[in-house]
């Protein structure tokens, strides 16, 4: 293909979707996975699919790579009407997705436009709601139709909230920490300790000791109380980290999440290498869309003010900004019981959706990942954490089939983008939540 | 009573004793100057004043208050602002943020609006918006705002600086070689840009310079700082035709 067809072909498609404001696309969205649930199963079963692709065609595509794979190199048995599947994949992704997202952004870009001005003229409070209450119904009715989307869905989200309260450590304030699982599972074990000790009998931990009266405060108290544990244990990474600079967080930072890993293992009363089990299943999607949405929006409201914005100054001349009243020991050790604090909450979800917990699940594997995410995503963006949670996380899941091959591809993917975008896809970019649900012009049109 | 006033302050790196019982007094509305050769200590002056270096002996006093060893963002908050010889600029902020984040030491709506943001914090946060865009007009880069710094000129980064120290309402300004590398267009608007803020702010000014031809038409007084100590200190026609200055900088003169 030349380049000029190229030019051609990216012009139609940003002349024809160029002007669609978000809310266009979140009714793009809701109208695809209600077109998957009406129709979904009977056209996978016309286009010869064994069920409905659940992550939007990747995984089934991977499976066929997968299974030609074990054919080519283990000798396994091949079946070539599977190859049918990647067409058919291809076509269910475009059918049931792409195709109708694409006209409904398209037909109705002239009347959500029309409603993102008039809603933009009102408290931020309306369209946020408008957002947040469309998005809800699309994910919901997304993970409505499989239980395996349900958990992928939710664990997403967590790794949302948990790679951008590292973004504000690694990326805002600019160290480098390796601590995060560490705060994430003294999060879960205290959450758990909370839920399981206070009102679940338990095995390990005993009878419930207290019937709360307002027992929907239970969850969000127990989450509060696991961040605020994370916090008390940052601080015991602070104190003595930030007297030293550079390179020495990340050693100290990596010591303790050892410390913590170990600690957990041998403590017999939170039940050792086998860990908690048997928690209340308080972690429902709204839930969790709820926290994450209130992290998110707290986080974004922080790193846009005077306070947050003393991270990137001293990040980047601490002298400078010392010497510009910034209180630079303060700001550092706020943005880092702060990261900590949501890694805590965000265990605290973790372990109420998985309901149960051990020591090796917060180890340097789940370290690898969430710096994956935050670099690939970008640093310094909450665009950049909630694109590298989300595609590393889905990545993750949807290549999953190809076994040991997963684990070339997506650190292949992130040396490519640490080559061509050394700071992450989508980095140094600030989120204004007026902007982002504002109405866009058309590319060609005045405004 | 002097604004701000140093007493016989000291200061030794290891052994070796970088200023040695540096004295001053400096009056509201002053413009200081600090000369000297390469080497003689002239930006430590600066560094021990705002806090950066603690000093070995001695007192520093503003306003009559002791200010020594305090931390350099508690004695900058008490009315020291700044300029660094080599610019210290944050990379990735914008001109506006640079004079917004000056401002850091008076906002008060605290971490609860930074999280929630509060109706205080967007009140406050207005304010300095609206005073940092007059800062940067006063030093003639208000069209730059939304850049970002790494963008801009030399010169324009060394206003950036300006309005920044500026921002944090000194009572002295510090400034550390303004001009060097300037072109002598950039050269003479800055030497009107400090010559404007002594007049409309009244503000006491302290200038390590090297160009003497700046010095001379600036300053109501100048030291002349060598190997850490004070040798003259006087008016500019006074340290002019100090034998001393002369042999400092020019070497001595030896007729056969």
């Amino acid at each position: 293909m030349s380049g000029t067809d190229h030019a051609t072909i990216a012009n139609f498609f940003r002349r024809l979707l160029g002007g669609v404001p978000l809310l266009g696309w979140l009714l793009g969205f809701l109208a695809a996975v209600l077109i998957e649930q009406a129709v979904g199963t009977p056209l996978a079963q016309i286009l010869s699919l064994p069920k409905m692709p659940v992550l939007f065609g990747i995984l089934t595509i991977s499976k066929v790579i997968a299974a030609v794979i074990n054919a080519v190199f283990k000798d396994a048995a091949f079946d070539p009407a599977i190859l049918v599947h990647v067409p058919a994949a291809l076509a269910y992704l475009a059918l049931v997705y792409l195709a109708p997202i694409a006209a409904v952004a398209r037909i109705s870009a002239r009347a959500s436009n029309r409603a993102a001005t008039a809603m933009g003229r009102w408290n931020l409070l309306v369209p946020a709601a408008v957002h947040l209450g469309l998005m809800y119904a699309a994910l919901h009715t997304w993970a409505g139709m499989s239980d395996y989307r349900l958990i992928t869905l939710k664990i997403t989200l967590i790794a949302v909230l948990l790679t951008l309260s590292l973004n504000i450590i690694n990326g805002y304030m600019g160290e480098f920490s390796c601590s995060h699982p560490g705060f994430m599972a003294v999060g879960a074990y205290m959450s758990s300790l909370f839920t399981v000790g206070l009102f679940v009998d338990d095995k390990v931990l005993g009878k419930a000791l207290v019937v709360f009266s307002l027992d929907f405060l239970n969850f969000p108290l127990a989450l509060i109380f696991g961040g605020l544990c994370a916090s008390v244990a940052a601080l015991l990474v602070a104190i003595p980290s930030f007297k030293t600079r550079g390179d020495y967080l990340a050693i100290i930072s990596l010591a303790f999440l050892f410390i913590i890993k170990s600690l957990f293992e041998n403590l017999q009363g939170l039940g050792g290498s086998r860990g908690i089990a048997g928690q209340p299943d308080w972690a429902a999607l709204p839930v969790i869309f709820a926290v994450v949405g209130l992290g998110i929006w707290s986080i974004n409201n922080f790193v846009t003010s005077t306070y947050g914005k003393a991270l990137n100054a001293v990040r980047d001349d601490e002298l400078a900004a010392e010497a510009m009243t910034v209180n630079t020991r303060q700001a550092k050790m706020t943005a880092f019981l702060v990261g900590a604090f949501w890694a805590g909450v965000a265990g605290g979800l973790l372990a109420h959706v998985l309901r149960y917990i051990n020591p090796a699940m917060f180890g340097i594997q789940k370290l690898a990942e969430v710096l994956a995410m935050v670099y690939f995503g970008g640093l310094n963006s909450v665009y950049g954490s909630i694109v590298g949670a989300v595609s590393i996380g889905l990545l993750g899941e949807a290549l999953r089939p190809l076994e040991i091959l997963k684990w070339i591809i997506i650190p292949l993917l992130l040396i490519l983008v640490m080559i061509y975008r050394p700071t992450g896809l989508v980095a140094f970019r600030d989120f204004d939540l007026r902007e982002a649900m504002g109405p866009k012009t058309e590319p060609g049109q005045r405004k | 009573m002097a604004l701000l006033r140093v007493e016989h302050m000291t200061h030794y790196f290891g052994g070796l004793r970088a200023v040695s019982d540096y004295n001053l007094e400096m009056e509201p509305g002053q413009i200081l100057g600090l000369i000297g050769p390469n080497g003689a200590g002239k930006t430590t002056v600066f560094n021990l004043l705002t806090g950066i270096y603690r000093p070995s002996e001695g007192r520093i006093l503003l306003d009559g208050e002791d200010i020594t060893g305090l931390a350099p963002h508690r004695i900058a908050a008490r009315g020291l602002g700044r300029t660094f010889q080599n610019l210290c600029l944050w990379r990735h902020m914008t001109v506006l943020d640079h004079v917004r984040m000056a401002h850091y030491a008076k906002i008060s709506y605290g971490l609860l609006g930074a999280f929630f943001g509060t109706a205080e914090r967007y009140r406050q946060e207005a304010e300095i918006e609206r005073r940092s865009r007059e800062l940067l007009e006063l030093v003639g880069i208000g069209h730059l705002a939304d850049q970002g710094v790494l963008n801009l000129p030399y010169g324009a980064q060394r206003r950036v600086e300006m309005a920044r120290a500026l921002a944090v309402e000194p009572k002295v300004l510090f400034l550390d070689e303004p001009t060097v590398g300037m072109t002598p267009e950039e050269l003479s608007q800055m030497m009107n840009i400090i010559r404007q803020l002594h007049e409309r702010l009244g503000l006491a000014i302290f200038l390590i310079e090297h160009r003497l031809k700046m010095v001379m038409e600036l300053c109501h007084r100048i030291q002349t700082l060598v190997f850490g100590e004070v040798i003259a200190e006087g008016t500019p026609a006074e340290i002019q035709g100090n034998p001393q200055v002369i042999e400092a900088y020019l070497g001595k003169e030896t007729v056969e």
